[in-house]
């Protein structure tokens, strides 16, 4: 593996920034929602970018690993330590589950993975399992609630995701990835094993969604299923990672700090200008810059970490 | 009550094939994903509910109006996107995208102009007292909404099989290589199949109303899920093959709300992954996929 410095020098001084700002910015809450989505999207960048498949239900092992965290707290009275294993490994086992659904492809499995992530949200928020989810009813975890710390593991997990993206970027297995994406039978008659590879890109995306809903869990205490599992967190990612460029490290970065940024400078207090902007954006960019921001560059021949 | 349950879903299958079939025929000729599909729906429902309560219009004329509208409404934006479109690599993954952000659009400047309350309109617009059917009460409104679709339902068979431009549209189903090179103008018979699409999901927009009691400017994702469902069920890219989507999703949504309330949401999303896991090419599979 030859490591580009490039790379690793970006992701150590977005964590390192993001680690430091909460000594001199106040609103603990508005950090810890950008670190959220700056690890979501590149949970669905390790997925999108490196096999195409779009999971628009991304945000089905999110709601897994909140809720995963929840059950372990309320119902077991587990530590958040352990309760954070516990929402990765939901999150892990819903994506065992749904493995199937990557034998389709293209748009059959963005609605399909779309599909998935509303039935186990109807699961979670049925009246019938009050006694186990709460219901429709929203959880309340005041017990543990602790925001600093919280926001700390949020930080570690970010750190964690990014090293994962740029050893995919810099790996024969993250290359392995992309051939797959680029020609499945090619990359299989070259000794590729495309189940198998394509699988653990399925995996780990779905643990880091897992992680940063337990996080999320943990950091904000009280709940509902509605938030949890909120499609708009998958879109969110979604348009992040595509607006910056997928495939790379900078690009959903990017997208995060230029879209979530105008989300809460105008989005907050009237949601639907920011909807129509960033509806706007999306067509403007797949009719002329499908490959994000990035590409910008890129297509000059200018390496972008 | 298994008469009842199973009449209602019928007549529910049948207006779901209307949702569905626009979104049918766009992918068939296409091969493009419209996600926009459900919030043209909910423009044509607002476009009814406006024309019931500014000016009185019953909704057959107001289906009717909405019809020619989306279609001339369709044709400058099919040449806008599409053609850019189907250069991408990737079509079909980037018109999921593309099409998302136009359903964005749409959904946020419907609710900057509308706000976000429940519309309905009053269902003894389409009758009064209830229909009987085989010793069921059914509303009328139900009916009438049901006998629509049928009816456009026929309108596009009709159009497939019986006119010169659906024997091109059906080739271009078929193969879009070999029709470009047999001389068919795709663009052409494309861009009318794409009016006729989002038509059709007008028509079944200005009676959501009736069928789904009251509509708001978010429905659109809902009514994609519905229509997904619908048209896997019925087989991908078959127009036809919807009937056959409408009537099991109808039916057995019906089914599920009689006997099994509180899970009754649950099944858009599992019939859908269901079929598309076990047989992805729809009930219908390979042998009529294409039209």
């Amino acid at each position: 593996m030859k490591l580009r410095v490039g790379d690793a020098v970006l992701a150590a001084a977005v964590v390192a920034l993001m680690a430091v700002l909460p000594s001199v910015y106040s609103n603990e809450l508005l950090l810890f929602n950008f670190v959220m989505f700056l690890t979501l999207s590149q949970g669905l960048n390790i997925l999108y970018g490196f096999t195409g498949y779009l999971p628009f239900g991304y945000v089905g092992f999110f709601g897994a690993g909140a809720y995963g965290f929840a059950i372990a707290v309320m119902n077991y009275g587990a530590g958040p330590l352990p309760a954070m294993l516990i929402a990765a490994a939901a999150a892990v086992i819903l994506a065992l589950v749904l493995m199937p659904l990557l034998r389709l492809s293209g748009a059959y499995f963005a609605i399909a993975s779309l599909a998935a992530a509303q039935a186990v949200y109807q699961v979670i928020s049925n009246p019938a399992l009050e006694q186990v989810t709460k219901g429709p009813y929203g959880v309340s975890l005041t017990g543990v609630f602790a925001p600093r710390l919280s926001y700390y593991v949020a930080v570690g997990i970010m750190a964690g995701t990014f090293a994962l993206v740029v050893w995919l970027r810099n790996s024969r297995f993250g290359l392995a990835l992309q051939a797959i994406r680029e020609d499945t039978v090619s990359a299989g008659m070259a000794g590729v094993s495309v189940v198998r590879f394509r699988t653990v890109a399925w995996l780990l995306s779905a643990l880091v969604a897992g992680l940063v809903g337990g996080v999320f869990a943990w950091h904000i205490s009280v709940f509902y299923p509605d938030t949890a599992f909120d499609v708009g967190i998958s879109i969110f990612a979604t348009v992040f990672t595509l607006f910056g460029g997928a495939t790379t490290l900078t690009g959903p970065l990017l997208g995060v700090a230029i879209l979530y940024g105008v989300y809460n400078a105008i989005g907050i207090t009237v949601p639907q200008y920011f909807q129509l902007i960033y509806g706007t954006l999306i067509v403007g960019l797949v009719m002329f810059l499908p490959n994000g921001l990035v590409s910008l560059l890129t297509r000059r021949g200018i390496r972008v970490p | 009550m298994l008469i009842g349950a199973v009449l209602s879903g019928l007549i529910f299958g049948l207006y779901f094939t209307l949702v569905g079939l626009g979104l049918n025929l766009v992918f068939g000729v296409m091969r493009i994903v419209n996600l926009a599909h459900g919030d043209f729906l909910m423009l044509g429902a607002f476009a009814a509910f406006w024309a019931f309560h500014l000016f009185g219009l019953h909704p057959l004329v107001a289906a009717a109006a909405v019809l020619v509208v989306f279609v001339v409404i369709g044709l400058p934006l099919y040449y806008l996107v599409v053609p850019r479109l189907q250069q991408a690599r990737d079509a079909e993954m980037l018109s999921i995208i593309l099409f998302f952000g136009l359903a964005q659009m749409i959904e946020a400047a419907t609710t900057i102009a509308f706000g976000t309350s429940e519309r309905s309109i009053p269902g003894r617009v389409l009758g009064t007292g209830p229909v009987m059917l085989l010793g069921q009460r059914l509303p009328s409104a139900w009916v009438f909404g049901a006998a629509v679709s049928a009816v456009a339902v026929a309108g596009v068979y009709l159009y497939l099989y019986q006119t010169r431009l659906g024997r091109l549209t059906r080739a271009v189903m078929v193969s879009r290589d070999e029709a470009l090179a047999t001389g068919i103008d795709v663009h052409r018979v494309s861009a009318i199949a794409f009016g006729i699409g989002i038509g059709l999901a007008g028509i079944a927009g200005v009676f959501a109303p009736f069928m789904l009691g009251s509509v708001t400017p978010a429905i659109g994702p809902e009514i994609n899920v519905a229509a997904f469902a619908v048209i896997v069920v019925g087989t991908l890219g078959n127009p036809l093959g919807t009937v056959l989507g409408g009537i099991v999703y109808g039916v057995s949504l019906m089914l599920m709300q009689t006997y099994l309330s509180s899970w009754a949401n649950l099944l858009p999303n599992l019939l859908l992954i269901a079929v598309l896991l076990t047989r992805p090419e729809g009930l219908l599979g390979r042998k009529v996929r294409r039209a």
